[in-house]
């Protein structure tokens, strides 16, 4: 039995609220008290600012602050899969370091995994750590670098061995973004937004001791910290959203959601805005279709089934049960459903789909619906991933023949070099 | 519950299942399926006595289980996993919910006892050569006589109706249109003036017939002109349950399918580990779990009485009818030649693919009945 239960809990957290919450505290000085009541994460261990709840009792506080109205410790971004990487594998020092100030909300975070020469294969890396006296030398380019251009603090995956295998030859490391080997260029995307960088390093440094783990866990880290990420994936998580209220409190945390959901501002639109769809038919008649109706019913048919398919998941999840398949498809899933509302979306609009910016069709939604769906299939894993990885781990189907694990990295085919 | 089924609903799955693996394997279904009467009496009989499936939502008052339809459904995903050969979606799904929706007290305690205990097989016949389902689509009418009505007309596509002994009857008045008009009405197997036949079925597994009505004796079952309410609701059950029918038959093609890949060598290695069978067993999976959950929301709501049930049937069933024939195409295509054979399996469940796509309206119909259901 648990030394927890939901009402003592509540009780609790209620009584610490009712007692602290001040709304003209600014924004930090009111999540370092949070951070020291053990509130703010309240899962987390008690050694580094939590209280060891179990996960399931999380939603009680977050109930009780919602009700109170009390701004919680900053999660938005890659920050989050920084804290829970260093809370897995991190040494006191990190801890000591980093964390505070991630739920302060004081540093920003980015990842440095994905290459422009590895993207599905993210354990190809080539950006090279070198060890240089009392320093490791970091040179290579990575690439889709969300907030990389504002972070404090990147979590890197170098390669440290050419002669190991390749996922022995990894490290991973802390690095500071704020010197000068490091530059950050936005990189463009196909719908005109840039939200992510490229991310160069010459001959950038980093503290032997901002390695995690040991050189060659590089790969077992950043496993780590794609799970975490994943989990984050299924669509259920919810961000903050901007109370637009007058207090001091609230503006600092609205300027801090509408910085953090900058990049994001497209992104309801890649998944295809199915939300739209009804709305959008009867402003243009094309409701009266039955071809459009068909073409709109299949649409909605397959987007509810795949909520309805997400909770069965996550039901099964909270009742301790053994997860079906149902809790691997909602990324494949969310690919067919953006293609199909893309396709929608351009029947219902005609010739309009042809136009673009704030005075075409709904200040431009449409438009960018109709050329973002593509980012869907590919971002966090292709579908082509995603089917290997539901063929061969949920239905137990033979594994991809591969020509990279046999062997020294070195000696392993990449891509061509351009002439 | 809408996403997930209770320990003792996972117990009464497993129940069935083992019961359905034993009584209806494809020898089974092979053998019954080339019989006119095409059920097994004794295995229908241990289906009722046993395991009370002929009575699971009928309320215990009435001689029933009283479960829900959730356990009904359940039952028919099962039944649709081994192709089960019995009258239970006649009997049990279509006519016994007819008859608890539309029926008077009375009536209910007079007629459900015997479906339910499974002694009385009944048929549910709506649909006329027009292939409609729904109360528009009668044509058959039914004229006043003595206390008593004469039917008159014809019927077609009636799943079991030629082993019923008991047949539930949409028709309507004279001159009556639309959803006016229309009523229940109970005849009896061996009634004077009506002529049963079965129809050549092209899957052979769920058997039809077609009823002719030469002024044919029949008993009023409920309101007169008041049978369009009732029917619809009856017809989301039988939608719902029939969605669960249809992804039971389409997992169990599916793992079908890939054992068979699994097995079979070409190149010198089984083609499961080729990229594009595996990319198309996981767009199999992806679209029968979106059923499947489909399905089981739509039984949910059913059982809490939600005001959404009717869009929610039609939505379960044509996402289903859409699954069920993509697996069993992939299906085939999967086994390669052995896949088109009269011996491989396969086949029987590409049949009942075909026919339960457009039974009770295919994916079209009901994609069109969801757009109206929720106001679009």
């Amino acid at each position: 039995m648990s030394q927890y239960d939901a009402d003592s809990v509540r009780k609790d957290v209620r009584q610490w609220l009712e007692a602290n919450w001040d709304t003209s505290l600014g924004l930090v000085e009111w999540r370092n008290k949070l951070i020291d009541s053990g509130w703010g994460e309240p899962h987390w261990p008690k050694q580094w600012y939590g209280r060891e709840l179990p996960v399931g009792l999380v939603p009680v506080v977050d109930e009780e602050m919602e009700r109170i109205g009390a701004v919680g410790v900053a999660r938005m971004g890659i920050r989050s899969l920084a804290a829970a990487t260093i809370l897995a594998h991190g040494t006191d020092l990190h801890k000591q370091k980093f964390l505070r100030r991630i739920l302060t909300g004081e540093d920003t975070w980015c990842q440095l995994f994905s290459e422009p020469g590895s993207g599905s294969d993210l354990a190809g890396a080539l950006t090279r750590a070198e060890r240089r006296g009392n320093k490791w030398i970091v040179n290579g380019q990575k690439v889709w670098n969300t907030s990389a251009h504002k972070a404090d603090w990147g979590l890197l995956l170098a390669r440290t061995n050419m002669d190991l295998v390749k996922h022995k030859g990894l490290a991973y490391f802390i690095i500071n973004m704020r010197q000068p080997g490091v530059e950050a260029v936005p990189l463009k995307q196909m719908n005109g937004h840039a939200s992510f960088n490229q991310v160069f390093f010459t001959d950038a440094e980093v503290e032997p001791e901002m390695m995690l783990l040991d050189d060659g866990d590089g790969w077992k880290v950043a496993t780590t910290t794609l799970m975490h990420e994943r989990r984050g994936a299924d669509g259920l998580r919810r961000y903050p959203k901007p109370s637009g209220r007058p207090e001091r409190i609230y503006q600092e945390e609205d300027a801090e959601i509408a910085s953090a959901l900058a990049p994001y501002t497209w992104y309801p639109q890649r998944m295809g805005r199915v939300d739209l769809i009804l709305e959008r038919a009867r402003q243009t008649g094309k409701i009266a279709d039955p071809v459009t109706r068909q073409e709109i019913a299949k649409v909605l048919i397959m987007s509810r089934s795949a909520d309805w398919t997400a909770r069965r998941a996550r039901v099964a999840q909270e009742m301790g049960r053994s997860q079906g398949p149902e809790g691997s498809l909602g990324k494949l899933a969310a690919s067919y459903i953006a293609r199909a509302a893309n396709r929608v979306h351009t029947t219902i609009s005609g010739a309009d789909a042809m136009l673009t910016g704030p005075d075409s069709t709904m200040g431009g939604v449409i438009a960018e619906i109709l050329i973002s769906t593509p980012a869907i299939s590919i971002a966090g894993g292709t579908d082509e991933i995603q089917k290997n990885i539901i063929s061969e781990r949920v239905l137990d189907m033979p594994k991809e023949p591969r020509n990279d694990t046999d062997r020294p990295f070195r000696d392993v085919p990449k891509n061509a070099e351009r002439k | 519950m809408k996403f997930s089924f209770s320990d003792e609903q996972q117990e009464f799955r497993s129940v069935v299942r083992r019961f359905l693996e034993d009584k209806s394997p494809t020898t089974a279904v092979r053998r019954l399926m080339e019989t006119d009467k095409g059920y097994d009496p004794e295995v229908w009989q241990s289906l009722g006595q046993e395991l009370g499936l002929t009575a699971v939502h009928i309320p215990e008052a009435y001689g029933g289980q009283g479960f829900g339809v959730s356990e009904l459904a359940i039952a028919s995903e099962e039944m649709g996993r081994t192709l089960l050969c019995a009258p239970f979606f006649g009997s049990t799904v279509l006519a016994a919910t007819a008859i608890l929706k539309a029926g008077s007290e009375e009536q209910k305690k007079a007629l459900l006892p015997g479906i339910a205990s499974g002694e009385t097989i009944a048929a549910l016949a709506i649909a006329e050569d027009s292939g409609l389902w729904d109360a528009a689509g009668v044509a058959m009418t039914a004229k006043p006589d003595g206390g008593k009505y004469r039917l008159d007309g014809a019927k077609s596509f009636v799943v079991d109706g030629h082993n019923a002994e008991l047949i539930v009857v949409v028709a309507r008045k004279g001159g009556s249109a639309g959803n006016d008009g229309v009523s229940f009405f109970t005849v009896k197997a061996d009634a004077k003036g009506l002529d049963r036949r079965l129809l050549p079925s092209m899957d052979p597994t769920r058997k039809l017939a077609r009823l002719t009505f030469g002024g044919v004796e029949a008993e009023l079952l409920g309101q007169e002109g008041a049978a369009a309410a009732p029917l619809a609701a009856t017809l989301d059950v039988a939608a719902i349950c029939l969605a669960h029918e249809m992804v039971g038959g389409a997992e169990r093609l599916r793992e079908d399918a890939i054992a068979f890949a699994n097995q079979r060598y070409q190149f010198g290695r089984p083609i499961a580990s080729f990229q594009s069978l595996k990319h198309k067993a996981a767009d199999m999976l992806l679209e029968v779990e979106l059923a499947k959950s489909a399905a089981y929301y739509a039984a949910a709501a059913a059982d809490e009485g939600d005001a959404e049930v009717s869009a929610l049937a039609s939505l379960a069933k044509a996402a289903a009818s859409e699954a069920y024939m993509q697996t069993a195409i992939h299906a085939v295509q999967i086994h390669g030649g052995i896949g088109f054979t009269w011996d491989n399996d396969t086949h029987l469940w590409f049949k009942r693919a075909k026919s339960s796509e457009v039974f009770l309206g295919g994916a079209d119909h009901h994609r069109e009945r969801y757009m109206q259901s929720i106001g679009a």
